[in-house]
This record gives C-alpha cells, structure tokens and sequence, in this order.
C-alpha cells in the first residue's frame, strides 16, 4: 500500500508541473505585453517598462519560467495586474472557502443521492420506480447548470419567495447552488451505480451469499455495494473536475463570491497574473483530490495493491 | 439400508419462466429422492432443467422463474409453502449449495475469513471468535496449508482449485444435512478436478453429509454418486443405483449418454454423439421429449408421454419401449 | 442405500384413453429439423438497427434529432426576420403570431435566433465529435497496435492529460486564441480525445488476441477480408457509441463557455449565449428568452444521451434475443 501511495504521489507532482508549465506555455503565446491592450487608458513608455519589470517580464522566457515555478512551489503567485492592490493569494484565500464549501456540498449531496437512486433503480429493476429513476437521471444529465439555476431561482427565489439567492450567508442561501450544481453529477452517478448495480447482483457470488442465508440488506451493502462503487469511484475526479467548473457559472448566476467569480472576472479582463495562478491553484486542488479518491480506490479493491 | 423418511422428497415438482419471448418449462414433473448421507447425481445436458431444480429447492430461483406445481419436502418441511424469511433460516443452516465457477463464487472484495464466517455469525449467532475457530478447521478439513493466515488474505491470492476448497468449505461449516453442488468440477483442470472430488467423497466419510450432484459429466458420476437421476429436458427419463444406470440402462438417452463419452478402452470411431438437439421449451413437446432424436422411436412417442416403469425397487425409467405393447421393436432394439 | 422411493405422481396424471396398438411400431424416421439456425442470420448493422427500432425511447431521440438537423438548415429561412437584425420598437415582445418564440432585448426574433443557435450547436458537437474520432482512433490505434514500450509511454501520456481539468484548459486555450466559433472547436478537440483513445486502444488490444482473428488467419483469409468481415463490426460499436456521448458534451461545453463570454460572439447567436443574455431579463419576466434555448440545449442533449444509450444496447450481443 505504501509503495502505491508513494507511486501516486510522485505521478500527481508530474501532473500539476505539466498544468504548471502548461499554463505559462499558453499566457506566453500571447502576442504583447498584456499592458499594450490596457482598456483605454493610455500608460507611457516609463510606465510599461516599470510594470514589465515588477512582473519580470523583461527577462529572459527561461528566467520567467524559474521564477514562476518558484511562485507555485511557495504557493506565491504574485499581485493581480488590473486590481494592483490585491495579490493573487488574497483573491483566493477570499474566495477559496467560499468556492469550496459549495463544492464540497455539492459533492457530498451528489454522491449520497446518486448512490441511493442508483441503488434503489437497480433493486427494483424494470419496475416503475427504476424507469423514473432513468428519467430523473437522463434528465439530469441533459439540462445544463446554469438552465437550472436560472429555472430554480425564478421559481423558487421569484415566484415562491422560499429561499434566498445573492451572496452567501448561511444554509438556506447554499439549498438552490447546490441543488443546481448536484444534479449533473449525481444523475452520472445514478446511472453509473445502477448499471454497475445490475451487474453485481448477477454475480455468482451474490447467489453464494444468498445461499449462506443472509438477509437482502446485508447482502446489498456489505456484498453488493462494495464492489458496485468501484466504477463510480474512478469517476469522482471527472465529476470534481465538473463541479469545479460549474461554480464560475453557478457563483456567476447567484452572485456568490467565490474563487469562480474573480477567475470569470479575471478572464473576462484579461488579468494574467490571477488567470495563471487561480489555474494552477485549481488544478492542484483537483489533482489532490484524485488522490485521495485513489487511495480510498485502493482500499476498497484490495486487488489494486498488486498492481 | 436405512427404511426412515428421506431427507429430501421432491414431487412433481414444475418450473416455468418467464421471459420476453413467452413462458418457458423448465421443469417438467420431476420426482426424486435423497436420503441422510448418499450422494445423488442429477445428470444431463446443459438446458435440461437440472440447474433449475436445485435452485427450486434452495429457494433460490430469480424473480423470474416460478414453482407452479409439486411439492419439496425437506426434513419433514414443506419448502414451497415456506415464506422468504422462513426459507432463509434454512439455507446456510441445513442446507447448502456450491456454485460452478470458484472463480467468481466468491467476494473479491471481501477476505477469505469474512466470507467464511459470515454465514456462522450472522444466520447461526456463533460468536465471532468461534466461527473464525471453526473456520480454521474447516480449511484445513479441505486442505489449505496455513488457515490462520490465509483467512486475512483476499480471492484473488488463491489459484482456481484452492478457491473451490474455499467454497467447498464455506458450505459445509453450518454442518448442513444437505449439499447441493452445481458442477463443483467443471471450471477446473483435470487434475485439480481428481482431487476436489476425492475431497469431496473424504467429507461425505468424514461428516455425513448427504449431497446432490448435478454434472454433465459422467465420469464424476462413476467416481461418487450412490444413485443417479438422468434428466431431459426438464423431465427425469430414468433414475437407478451406479450399477443399473452404467450397466443395464434402459432409456435410450442413458444409453446414447453413455455411447457419447470418451472412453480410453474404446477406438475413437466408438464415440457416438447425440444427433439433433433438445426440444424448444417454449412449446414443450406433447409426446416424448426424446422422440425426436431417439434411434426407436415409434408412432406412440410423438403422441403420448411414457409412463414411468418401475424396472426394481431402485430402478426406473419413463419409455414407451418398456411398455408390453413393444415388446417386439425392444427385442430388435436389444439385438 | 435407498429404498421405497415410489412415486406414482407420474402414473396418475397418465393418459387413460386406449392407445392403438399400430402406434408401437418403428416410426418412419423424421427429417431433423433441430439443426436449423433459430434467428435467421442477418448483417451485424441490420441486425444493430433492429434491436434500435424496437427502442421507442431512443428512436423518438433519433427522430427528434433528424428534425432538429432539418430546422438548423432551414428553420432561419421560414421566417422573413434576419438572425442579427436589432429592432428597438420591437423589443421583449411575448411569443405572438408575428415572432413565434417572441424577441429578446434588442428586438431580434427568438425563433430564427434559436434555429441559428441549432447549427452552431450541432456543427461544434459533430465537428468535435470527428476530431476526437480522428485523433483518438489514430493515437489510441497506433498504441494499441504497437503495443509493448510505445503503448506504455503513449498511455502514460493519456493518463496525465487525463488528469488535467479539462474544461480549464479549453478556458486557457480560449483566453489565448482569443473567443469564436473555430477556437471553441479547436480547443475540444485538443482536449476531449483522450477517452477514445483509450477505447480504441482497449478495442484493439483486445482485437490482437481475439481467437477469431488468429482462426481466420490461420485460414488464409486476406488482411482485408478479416478487417472487413471481423474487425470493424466488433470494435465500431463502443467507437460509435463514445461519439454519441461526446457530441452532448461538446454542445454542453460550448453552452458553457459560451455562457462565460468565451463562446461565439455577438451579434452571432448560440444557444449558451442566449441563456447568457436571457439572465437578467427572466428577472423582468421575459421568460421566452431563456424558456426557447435553455428546452432545446436540454433536449438536444436528452436526445442524444438516449440514442447512445439505445445504441449501447443494440450493439451489446448479450442483450440480443
């Protein structure tokens, strides 16, 4: 087990260097300095010199390069060129718990539900209650996020006046975020732990285990399940990856201030600096939770550590 | 010899499916007995209903599949009139039951200790520590070298033939009075399969246990039933002791059975399959299931089910050929 | 051993009437007929469709698609309203005769703008679904086919890409490429190939060793024939199913960026763009704005989702009766 995490571990470094260089690859494809196309105020000649040189960009690609691996690996990404007076750091350090506590709801909401409509559609299979899991879950899958934000806050904020919407204040402003956010992923979820369900179930070892006399709930959680989560769990990175994206748009749509905020702001002004450094910090943030979800991979297949 | 009831009676017992394509009869009117402590093998094609009827009587059978008729009676139960719960206090209690595929018959997420002790703790509220106790023993009863160890470890650290000790094992912990096992043998190299049906005759000396066999194979048949059930399409065509079925079979599919296997004393160009193929289930046949692939079918066959001919006190069989009337084709037949 | 096991369940239910004795005589033997093949033998793809056909689900997917594909080419020319014409009289109008699907703010006509919409839609998804099909079938092929060092190195490589989240760097390529219908293009397909990659090279793998592929081989069938006859059939079918789910995502991801600023832009029209200039106005009330393109981003992507799922099932031998 050991040697596996280790494994891991040294394979997540190597990702979050390629996103690393990756990025900076990308902003320096960029043609001109990003305060040529400043947004109609006129900065001199001096000026630019002075700012190029604050932000290194008068050395040498390599040296920039340098200095921005040394900028990842202390966690420093270094000021913010439209909001000079805001470092990257802080942006995140802002927006971060907001960002995450949202997403980390969503995912909890979105695997608990998902495993349990999975479960019950594969139980009752080809009965009522599995097709209108299918469809719950078909329909999930096809409505964008942001369609059911939208529907959710003028139904539920305008028409009904039940919950909240703007900013972030407690549980009854986070129910319709993640409510919009956790449907995508827990309709994946659903259908991937119903098929994998279905397939268990007719699984040998399932009948042995009903031949030792077990009663069905044992036999659903401690045989089947266990092995069913199996493929859900090599998707929870996807799914993370999606959730994470899915709060530019959801913070976007329920003005909640998060990291998703200032990186849609940071795009939309061209803001460099906050661009490379919230991807970089997002990546890592995703890499390391692919991590974990290996090692729990590993703990839950115990064939993995062979391997 | 023993005159007590027996320990398994089953009575025209009838199965059907239902599928997406109509109802099918799985099982057609099967009778047979086992008695405390003899091996009884249920042999026959694949598709000929013999995997069914053990699940019948374990209970067992997918929501599909239904008992529309007939009776089982286990030690003095009527396991078709049992409910759910009741049924399951029987299995992994008294009765027992081995899969096919050792390969897939167990968790492979579960270590081999949990899975052998599961059944002790949860159905017979043995304390954990004993059932680890009697599961350590039970291992070593089937062979596996090292049981305190090896209890921790996972299915897929054990080769093929150690799987199917496990699984035998695992069956037989309850001490049940009655093993059902599908094909135990057919997954496994030849060698392995000598062995694991050597161990199984040891346990029956050892324990007792009395054990349905269902196999394709007669060879395995030779080696450890007491008595043999053939079955055919959902029907027994005749059921006798190891010497009547072998020496003096009297239904022409025994016999053409035993004409296909490989026999070393034979030349190869002795070797004579079964043409044709068993009846469509679906529409089941109104006279024989055989007649159709049998050699001597008469007129009789395609129109009327033969009626079962006690042949001894052992031996039955269900052909027109037995019947007084054809006397004079059985006398060609015989020649 | 056993003893009294009568049973005489069997006697009982025994026909009764008299049987002609003419019937106990050596029948005259019948032709077997048991050897004739069950289903008829039809071609893999005819074989696929009907099993498709029988799906109701699916084929209203199919069928809704097929129109949707006959509006995107001339539902803009049914209406004598210009995709980009802005008519300030006629702004926020409720769905009526005169606009089918009422105007937005700028007094543009939703109907002709949602049609307009379906095309870009549909050429991002079909475009990006071929690229990903081009390059994942070529790199996935190639390892696989190659196998040993070369599949490991070209995996390894997968693998981290795999890792890498991928809608953050279409936002990357985007900020960089600058926003518009080619980018968006471009950037799904540098980063969505990875899956089937991983498909085809699973496909051919398990190909290589397939025991027909050595048996026809070893019958002298020609290169061709055994590509042609065994091949293709057995590899296409997860190939074209992974292409039916990467077409909704791809429609998804345009939506989206499209939705964050970085889609086609103004005065073009795509459905993520409409949802996006719709937010504020749903807030006045003007719900046939968002209403017309948010059902049919969701029902495109229901169909598609359905026609994959109904191909899955048709291709899968296991599932065929």
């Amino acid at each position: 087990m050991a040697k596996y995490i280790l494994k891991r571990f040294l394979e997540m470094l190597l990702t979050i260097w390629v996103i690393a260089t990756l990025t900076f690859v990308l902003m320096h494809a960029i043609p001109g300095s990003p305060f040529n196309t400043s947004n109609g105020k006129s900065i001199n000649a001096v000026a630019i010199k002075n700012l190029e040189a604050h932000y290194h960009l008068d050395q040498p690609l390599p040296v920039q390069y340098l200095i921005y691996l040394k900028s990842i690996i202390t966690f420093n990404y270094g000021p913010s060129i439209r909001q000079p007076t805001q470092t990257v750091n802080d942006l995140i350090g802002q927006g971060f718990p907001v960002s995450f506590e949202l997403g980390m709801w969503t995912l909890i909401v979105a695997i608990i539900s998902g495993i349990a409509l999975g479960v019950i559609a594969a139980l009752k299979h080809n009965g009522i209650i599995d097709y209108l899991a299918i469809t719950i879950a078909v329909l999930g899958i096809s409505i964008p996020n942001f369609v059911l934000a939208t529907l959710l806050i003028q139904e539920f904020a305008v028409n009904l006046e039940w919950l909240p919407v703007g900013t972030w204040q407690g549980v009854s402003y986070m129910v319709l975020p993640v409510i919009a956010l956790a449907t995508g992923p827990m309709a994946i979820i659903a259908r991937l732990i119903r098929s994998s369900m279905l397939e268990v179930l007719n699984q040998d070892y399932i009948r042995v285990a009903e031949a030792k006399g077990l009663s069905p709930v044992l036999i659903v959680f401690k045989h089947a399940l266990r092995n069913a989560l199996l493929p859900v769990v090599t998707v929870v990175g996807t799914l993370a990856a999606g959730i994470l994206t899915g709060t530019f748009v959801i913070e976007k749509i329920f003005a909640i201030p998060g990291m998703g905020k200032y990186f849609v702001d940071s795009i939309n002004s061209r803001d460099y600096p906050v661009i490379m450094g919230t991807t970089v910090f997002y990546s890592t943030v995703l890499i390391i939770l692919l991590f974990f979800v290996d090692i729990i991979y590993g703990w839950l297949d115990p064939r993995i550590k062979l391997h | 010899m023993s005159d007590q009831e027996p320990l398994l009676q089953v009575n025209h017992l009838h199965v059907t499916f239902k599928t997406h394509g109509g109802q099918v009869s799985a099982v057609r009117g099967v009778d047979f007995t086992v008695n405390r402590g003899e091996t009884l093998a249920i042999v026959g094609e694949s598709g000929c209903g013999k995997s069914v009827t053990s699940l019948s009587v374990m209970g067992l059978l997918p929501a599909s599949g239904k008992i529309t008729q007939g009776s089982i009676m286990f030690d003095h139960q009527e396991l078709t009139r049992l409910t759910k719960k009741q049924m399951r206090r029987i299995r992994g209690v008294d009765l027992s039951m081995i899969f096919q595929d050792p390969m897939t018959s167990l968790n492979p997420t579960l270590s081999i200790g949990t899975q052998m002790t599961e059944g002790l703790v949860h159905q017979n509220k043995v304390p954990r520590s004993e059932a680890r106790k009697r599961a350590v023993d039970m291992l070593k009863l089937v062979g596996i070298p090292n049981p305190e160890e090896r209890m921790k470890e996972f299915p897929y650290q054990f080769s093929g033939g150690m799987r199917q000790r496990i699984v035998i094992a695992m069956a037989l912990i309850c001490q049940p009075k009655l093993i059902i096992a599908d094909e135990p043998t057919t997954a496994l190299d030849v060698t392995i399969q000598a062995q694991i049906l050597e161990l199984f005759s040891r346990i029956q000396r050892e324990t007792g246990v009395a054990m349905i066999m269902i196999t394709h194979d007669l060879g395995i048949v030779a080696k450890i039933a007491d008595r043999i059930a053939v079955m055919y399409a959902g029907e027994i065509v005749e059921t006798g002791n190891k010497r009547d079925i072998f020496y003096h079979p009297r239904h022409p599919y025994t016999k053409a059975l035993l004409d296909s296997i490989v026999r070393i004393d034979l030349p190869s160009d002795e070797l004579h399959p079964i043409e044709g193929a068993p009846p469509d289930l679906f529409s089941p046949p109104v006279g024989c299931a055989f007649s159709d692939r049998c050699p001597f079918a008469m007129e009789v066959c395609d129109h009327v089910q033969p009626l079962t001919t006690q042949l001894d006190l052992h031996h039955r069989a269900a052909c027109w050929l037995l019947d007084k009337r054809a006397q004079a084709v059985r006398e060609t037949v015989e020649k | 051993m056993s003893s009294n096991d009568v049973s005489e369940s069997r006697q009982q239910s025994a026909v009764v009437h008299p049987i002609p004795d003419d019937w106990f005589r050596p029948r005259s033997r019948k032709q077997h007929d048991a050897e004739r093949l069950v289903r008829p033998s039809t071609s893999y793809w005819k074989d696929t469709w009907i099993q498709f056909r029988k799906n109701k689900l699916a084929m209203g997917g199919l069928a809704f698609l097929i129109m949707l594909g006959i509006m995107a080419v001339i539902g803009p020319m049914l209406s004598h309203y210009n995709v980009t014409a802005q008519n300030l009289v006629m702004q926020d109008l409720a769905p009526s005769p005169a606009h089918w699907f009422g105007t937005d703010n700028l007094g543009r006509d939703v109907f002709v703008r949602t049609w307009y919409g379906a095309r870009i839609s549909l050429f991002i998804g079909i475009v990006a679904a071929l690229a990903d099909l081009l390059i994942g079938v070529a790199y996935g092929g190639l390892s696989g086919y190659k196998g040993g060092r070369t599949d490991n190195v070209m995996m390894r490589i997968v693998e981290i890409l795999y890792g890498l989240p991928y809608l953050l760097v279409v936002i990357l390529l985007m900020v960089v490429m600058g926003p518009g219908l080619l980018t968006i293009v471009v950037a799904l397909s540098a980063t969505g190939w990875t899956d089937m990659a991983r498909i085809v090279r699973g496909q051919v793998l398990q190909l290589k060793n397939y025991e027909f592929v050595i048996a026809s081989k070893s019958f002298g069938s020609g290169t061709a024939r055994i590509i042609r006859k065994s091949l293709v059939p057995n590899t296409m079918g997860p190939i074209i199913v992974q292409v039916t789910l990467t077409v909704p995502s791809a429609i998804f991801s345009e939506a989206f960026l499209s939705f964050l600023g970085l889609g086609v832009q103004a005065p073009f029209a795509s459905w993520g763009v409409m949802v996006n200039d719709s937010l504020s106005a749903i807030l006045s009330g003007y719900w046939w704005q968002l209403f017309f393109p948010a059902l049919f981003i969701s029902l495109t992507m229901f169909a598609f989702n359905i026609v994959g799922d109904g191909l899955q099932d048709a291709l899968d031998p296991n599932l065929r009766s």
